[in-house]
């Protein structure tokens, strides 16, 4: 291998002399200088007459990928006509085809690993394997269950640090965002609700309008997706970054139940957090409700008030909290499960990343509906 | 004898804020040589090798590559370094979600034209070169054995054939049977490819069997550099312990 400094690549290529009795190899047989050579390989060979002799001669650079097109071409060359034989290689070019040759397998057998899946295997697997995640993941609930109960019994066990921490990052944290959000909702419903209900000169229910979408509805619901996608997606890394460097089965060795220290204080933590960021919803959204009121439907903020307490009963305010810690079950469970199903590299931590901030915005979505459903049935 | 000076460091100065890592170091290193870098913990010998391939820059001083000097190179001359240098990282630093092939074939897609059957005939050649079989290249990192990675990093190390080889800390984690072969991978690359090797080792052994010449940093600069046997009559204090400490002991009775 030569090395030099300023020196201009010269293609590598194939020549015939004028008798076309010799094939010459020329100029640099190398990774930068082999592009145009691995285009013309195959008909350079289709039309070798017979009795060609390679001469190697003017090759001027060659390294690896040089040796293995010369290579290729010498031994394809000879599988047409066994006669034809490669002169003047120079000593170092003939050690690095000579390495070529014994690092190159005899037959290559060519390489498709296995058979793509037909229709039918493919959906078999995923009904397969979504069964089993299913049951993995109920068999999951059933262990963090467990260790809730355990702690019950040992309260000295529960990591109190841990709990504060989550409780000041996925809740004291949160607050700006969930209560911009929630205002800017409040603002919407306002001007939507406020349009149509002008036209009938009843102003006044954009009270009823934005208080009960936003205290039964809305604020639980938009504080549970930006949980799942702030803090739940926060929670599947941390767990799945742990689970790659085997953190998590050094804590197993050290007596220490992962679902103890990593799942436990996060789903308590959440459970406490999200009634009191729904409640904080609650108060920013009204908020941005009763100042679209005021400037734009003349339903001052003292009159806004006045109706509210009449209006809105307390059990939407109760509907609209009590959901809050079950979507906060919900995000940490799929959060920590997920985490803990990473396997493998970085990659994996995105992607089960992924699937548990889906999964969990998905259930949160259903287990409202559901519970819309059971109320209304129930009258409430 | 006359040496030919493939990378030569001149008055290096690098620090981490108050925290002075190299003040005037200097080395030369030669072409188709294999040199190892020794030193305590945190003398700074991942980060000479880093400053060498660009991926850290010193305070002061310069670094001259092939006669070129590197520091404060444009964009497109960087590449014509990257081209010439082959790095394998302490952990290996394979893309988690590829395959060896997948993983040895990236460098060969960004700096090479040739049609997609070749590039995957000459990955697997250096593949097999690395000394790993055909199976291991379809297999993702984490299904692979430490020593395999080290394999498979190397394979994508030696992609492009570069004339300088940089490894680090290339048998740390080894078992002793898996860093020997190693090392005879690594010796017998040198031999037929005539490559310029730069490692960092701790290992006694890597040092006599595969090195020609022994950088020590010590005081902040290399303060020898010269093959084991001349080193291991050496006066300097560092470099008496490392070679006949209890774990160095062994060699001189041998
Ligand atoms: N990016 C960095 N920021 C701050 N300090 C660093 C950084 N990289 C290295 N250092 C410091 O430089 C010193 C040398 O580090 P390193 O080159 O990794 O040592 P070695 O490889 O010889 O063990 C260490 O003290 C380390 O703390
Ligand atoms: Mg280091």
């Amino acid at each position: 291998m030569i090395f030099s400094n300023e020196h201009k690549t010269q293609h590598a290529q194939l020549k015939f002399n004028a008798q076309r009795t010799r094939l010459f190899c020329r100029g640099d047989w190398t990774l930068n200088g082999s592009k145009h050579l691995d285009r013309c390989l195959t008909k350079t060979i289709r039309h070798c007459p017979e009795n060609c002799i390679l001469d190697a001669s003017q090759i001027q650079r060659m390294d690896t990928a040089g040796a293995w097109l010369l290579f290729q071409l010498q031994k394809q060359l000879q599988k047409k006509q066994p006669q034809c034989t490669l002169t003047g290689l120079k000593p170092a070019h003939s050690a690095l085809l000579k390495l070529v040759h014994s690092k190159t397998p005899g037959q290559t057998s060519n390489n498709v690993p296995h058979q793509a899946p037909g229709l039918l295997e493919n959906i078999g697997r995923q009904v397969w394997r979504k069964s089993l995640a299913t049951i993995d993941f109920i068999s999951f609930i059933g262990e963090t269950t467990n260790s809730i109960f355990h702690s019950m019994l040992q309260p000295a066990r529960i990591r109190w640090q841990a709990i504060w921490v989550t409780l000041a990052q996925a809740g004291v944290n949160a607050l700006p965002i969930v209560g911009l959000m929630s205002f800017l909702i409040g603002i919407v419903l306002a001007y939507q609700g406020g349009t149509q209900l002008a036209q009938y000169g009843a102003n006044i229910f954009i009270v009823d309008l934005v208080g009960i979408t936003l205290l039964r509805e809305l604020a639980p619901m938009l504080t549970a997706i930006m949980i799942a996608g702030r803090t739940g997606s926060a929670f599947t890394a941390q767990i799945g970054t742990m689970k790659i460097n085997d953190e998590v089965d050094a804590l197993r060795t050290m007596g220490i139940a992962p679902m103890e220290l990593l799942v436990l204080p996060k789903l308590l933590a959440l459970m406490i957090a999200m009634p009191l960021l729904c409640v904080f919803a609650d108060i920013t959204g009204v908020l941005g409700g009763m100042l679209i009121a005021s400037l734009t439907l003349d339903v001052s903020f003292f009159e806004f008030l006045d109706r509210f307490q009449h209006a809105i009963a307390l059990r939407h305010f109760i509907i609209g909290i009590g959901k809050a810690p079950i979507f906060a079950a919900i995000i940490v469970l799929i959060a920590c499960y997920q985490g803990f199903r990473v396997q493998g590299g970085a990659d994996s931590v995105g992607k089960q990343v992924t699937v548990s901030v889906v999964q969990s915005i998905f259930l949160v979505i259903v287990i409202d509906a559901l519970f819309s459903i059971l109320f209304n049935w129930a009258g409430i | 004898m006359t040496y030919e000076t493939v990378i030569s460091l001149r008055n290096i100065k690098t620090h981490f804020g108050e925290h002075c890592v190299h003040q005037n170091l200097n080395l030369d290193i030669h072409r188709s040589e294999v040199l190892a870098l020794i030193g305590g913990s945190g003398t700074g010998k991942t980060t000479l090798l880093r400053e060498m391939i660009l991926l850290e820059y010193p305070q002061q001083g310069s670094i001259r590559v092939f006669d070129r000097e590197i520091l404060g190179m444009a964009e497109h001359q960087v590449r014509w370094l990257r081209e010439r240098c082959g790095v394998m990282f302490q952990n290996g630093a394979l893309f988690s979600s590829l395959t060896v092939l997948e993983n040895v074939m990236i460098p060969l897609h960004e700096h090479s034209q040739l049609s997609e059957k070749t590039m995957r005939e000459i990955a697997m050649l250096k593949i097999r070169l690395a000394g790993l079989e055909r199976t291991a290249a379809y297999k993702y990192p984490a299904q692979l054995s430490g020593g395999m990675i080290k394999r498979a990093a190397l394979a994508r190390a030696l992609a492009l054939d570069p004339e300088i080889l940089f490894l680090d800390e290339p048998s740390a984690g080894l078992d002793p049977i898996g860093a020997g072969a190693l090392d005879q991978l690594i010796l017998e690359i040198k031999r037929l490819l005539g490559l310029t090797i730069v490692l960092v080792t701790h290992d006694l052994d890597s040092l006599w069997t595969v090195t020609d010449r022994v950088a020590v940093l010590a005081e902040k600069k290399v303060v020898a550099v010269d093959s084991m046997q001349v080193l291991s009559g050496s006066q300097h204090p560092w470099i008496r312990q490392y070679l006949h400490g209890i774990r160095g002991i062994r060699f001189n009775e041998g």
